[in-house]
């Protein structure tokens, strides 16, 4: 009986991590090709069709960053809490507190100057997501409750909280009926940083953002705790590392870059909270974390590609007759095949020609 | 008050509970089976979805109710089978690779019943499993209705659990599959296939997901809706921790559960004028939570649950 098994790489080899996930991709667009041809288009023109919807005017590209805005941050909320095995799926939630936070302290409750507000507004976001996955960390560090469910069993609450809120006390009511906040003060609004588009400041925040993860990866010891915590959490504790304060700092950080994509979404594309705010840029941090192989700098590239998706394929969709769900089955795809190339980059896979003489 | 106890009394709360009981007692007994073997499946809430749509679109494109099950067992094998590959044979993260096929299992099935159904703004319907009628125990006063005037899919569901009991218990495959989840390597030492056994127990299991799902389409009500499944599956695992995976636990928690989801709704049509119908709707994921926390202090996770297996590698 021909059979294999998985011999870790001793070293991997770089060239093959850079471009394995652009093999990714490629594997995910040939197999939603197939889906393409099987709802009678042509793939490669409606790739096409994909691509000049996302880049192909100014206008169209601004669409696209500011798309990547929230999944930016989302991806970096996933990157750094995967990077320490925390496994926070509670970004859709996260992002809820803090648009949350932002309609509550944003719209009027207190003013103050653009240069203060907006700093003020992002710090209250990132509190508020930090704070909701709080409890669950705890619950997780002293009862060991499996932070996976509760993540995600928490932001189905959330987002009926949200329902609760902007069709009761909260609800604007000059807002004609439909379940919406009041609008954020005029210094609080994200300014746009592209003249006639809806690309706002909250772009090269995140991107500001990833720079800064980066540095604290990479530059600081906190940094060093959290990836050593993840690659061997009982080889840490033993080297007298603190899981216990590590992990509530993931946490903490985890959640408040889900909290700050909440920000800019409400401060800054939209002006408001509604129940609509996210169509799942929680999730789609997951699959942008993985695809940057949870590198802070990698999230910015891999961001935009699954925001170009998003916006192409609605442009696609109405070029070509294909359905736009196929952007989600991409995402999808993608995530399942950069796995599949990591597991080619970390180990070699070596043919046992019979297991019984081995 | 006392009209928030009479909900209690009346043999349309029971027969409710075992009704929305069904999809997650099925997808309990799939995530019990996966578990045990040592593989978390978080695919669980996509399998269900799209597990619901094949079911559905199987009979909406003519055929009858059983080959509808048939189908949405025979998908929900398929995305275990590929589950398998990466996290048994590939060894690739548990977590990620469910989250992958929760997302890629549902997109897919939103965008085949797109691609099927491009311009339908009310839902097409079919005609789901009508209740039967069992001679004398369907006319019995109360017990009657609570219990013996259910469709024939709530009865396959009972079967299940029975047939997952039987196979964890009574069989050598249970058994296998019991200490690939603890001691992979003296399953190995007896000369039995750890991947082999643990790819079975994810495929069967997620099988009973899929169909768990089509219950939704197929009995509960009549149509396939965007993101009908809503949590069930992430309610399941929370469900698998409280019922120690164990299939019989497995029943009663999911029966608890849907007893408190149906007396929640009838509270609802009493209290709706003074609290909120979101909280009410929220009641399912808190008491998950709270299940969870409970559960806690007694969980024993089977020992080598996310550890992958490796040949020839000594631990």
């Amino acid at each position: 009986m021909v059979t294999f098994r998985l011999e870790e790489r001793e070293r991997t080899s770089y060239p093959l991590a850079l471009i394995s996930p652009l093999i990714a991709v490629f594997i995910s667009l040939v197999l939603a090709g197939l889906l393409i041809i099987l709802a009678g288009a042509n793939p490669v023109q409606s790739y096409y069709e994909l691509m000049k919807g996302a880049f192909g005017s100014k206008n169209a590209f601004a669409e696209t960053l500011a798309r990547a805005t929230p999944i930016i941050l989302t991806g970096l909320a996933a990157s750094i809490a995967f990077r320490a095995k925390f496994w926070n799926i509670g970004a859709e939630g996260q992002l809820y507190f803090g648009a949350l936070a932002t309609t509550m302290f944003g719209t009027g409750l207190i003013v103050l100057p653009s240069i203060l507000m907006i700093p003020f507004l992002f710090i209250m976001g990132a509190l508020a997501g930090g704070l909701l996955l709080l409890p669950l960390v705890l619950l997780k560090l002293y009862y060991k409750v499996d932070e996976v469910v509760t993540t995600l069993l928490l932001n189905f609450v959330v987002v009926l909280l949200v329902s609760y809120l902007l069709e009761g006390p909260w609800k604007d009511p000059m807002s004609l009926g439909w379940p919406q906040g009041k609008s954020v003060v005029d210094s609080g609004i994200l300014p746009q940083i592209l003249a006639k588009t809806r690309l706002h400041l909250g772009f090269v925040i995140a991107v500001f953002t990833a720079l800064s993860i980066w540095l604290i990866m990479n530059k600081t010891i906190i940094g060093y705790q959290i990836k050593s915590v993840g690659s061997n959490a009982s080889a840490a504790s033993h080297s007298g590392l603190p899981i216990f304060k590590t992990t509530l700092i993931v946490a903490l950080f985890s959640g408040g870059m889900a909290g700050m994509a909440g920000v800019t979404e409400t401060a800054g594309l939209k002006g408001y909270l509604t129940l609509d705010l996210s169509p799942g840029f929680g999730y789609a941090g997951i699959a942008v974390a993985m695809l940057a192989n949870l590198n802070p700098l990698g999230v910015i590239f891999s961001g935009i590609f699954l925001a170009s998706i998003y916006v192409g394929a609605d442009a696609m969709s109405r070029a070509m007759n294909v359905p736009t769900y196929l952007a989600d089955v991409i995402v999808g795809l993608t995530v399942l095949s950069i796995l599949l190339s990591l597991i080619f980059i970390n180990f070699k896979i070596k043919f046992i020609g019979n297991r019984d003489n081995d | 008050m006392i009209e928030f106890f009479e909900i209690f009394l009346t043999a349309g709360f029971w027969a409710a509970t075992i009704r929305i009981a069904c999809p997650l007692i099925l997808a309990t007994l799939g995530e019990v089976l996966c578990e045990r073997a040592g593989v978390l499946n978080l695919g669980i809430e996509g399998i269900m979805s799209i597990g619901a749509m094949v079911g559905w679109m199987t009979v909406f494109l003519g055929a009858d109710l059983y080959t509808g099950i048939l189908a949405a067992l025979i998908i929900g094998g398929v995305f275990g089978l590929m589950h398998a590959i990466f996290t048994v044979y590939l060894g690739a993260s548990q977590h990620v690779t469910g989250i992958g096929i929760t997302m890629l299992a549902s997109s897919l099935g939103f965008f085949i019943f797109k691609l099927i159904l491009p311009a339908s703004t009310t839902p097409p319907k079919i005609k789901p499993f009508q209740p039967i009628d069992i001679p004398f125990l369907s006319d019995l006063p109360f017990f009657g209705q609570a219990l013996f005037q259910h469709t024939p899919f709530t009865y396959l569901a009972i079967v299940a659990v029975i047939f997952a009991f039987w196979l964890m218990n009574s069989t050598p495959l249970g058994l296998s599959i019991k200490m690939a989840g603890e001691n992979p390597m003296a399953l190995e030492a007896q000369g039995i296939d750890v991947f082999l056994v643990r790819t079975i127990a994810v495929v069967l299991g997620s099988a009973f997901m899929a169909v768990g799902g089509a219950y939704l389409t197929l009995s509960a009500f009549d149509a396939f809706y965007f993101g009908m499944i809503n949590g069930r599956g992430w309610i399941a695992i929370a469900l698998v921790i409280f019922a120690s995976w164990k299939p019989e636990r497995a029943l009663l928690g999911a029966l608890l559960f849907a007893g408190l989801d149906a007396y929640q709704v009838r509270a609802q049509q009493l209290a709706g004028a003074v609290i909120p119908y979101q909280f009410f709707l929220m009641m399912p994921f808190v008491l998950s939570i709270i299940a969870m926390i409970i559960a806690a202090k007694r969980t024993r996770y089977p020992k080598a649950l996310l550890v992958p297996f490796r040949r020839g590698e000594r631990h």
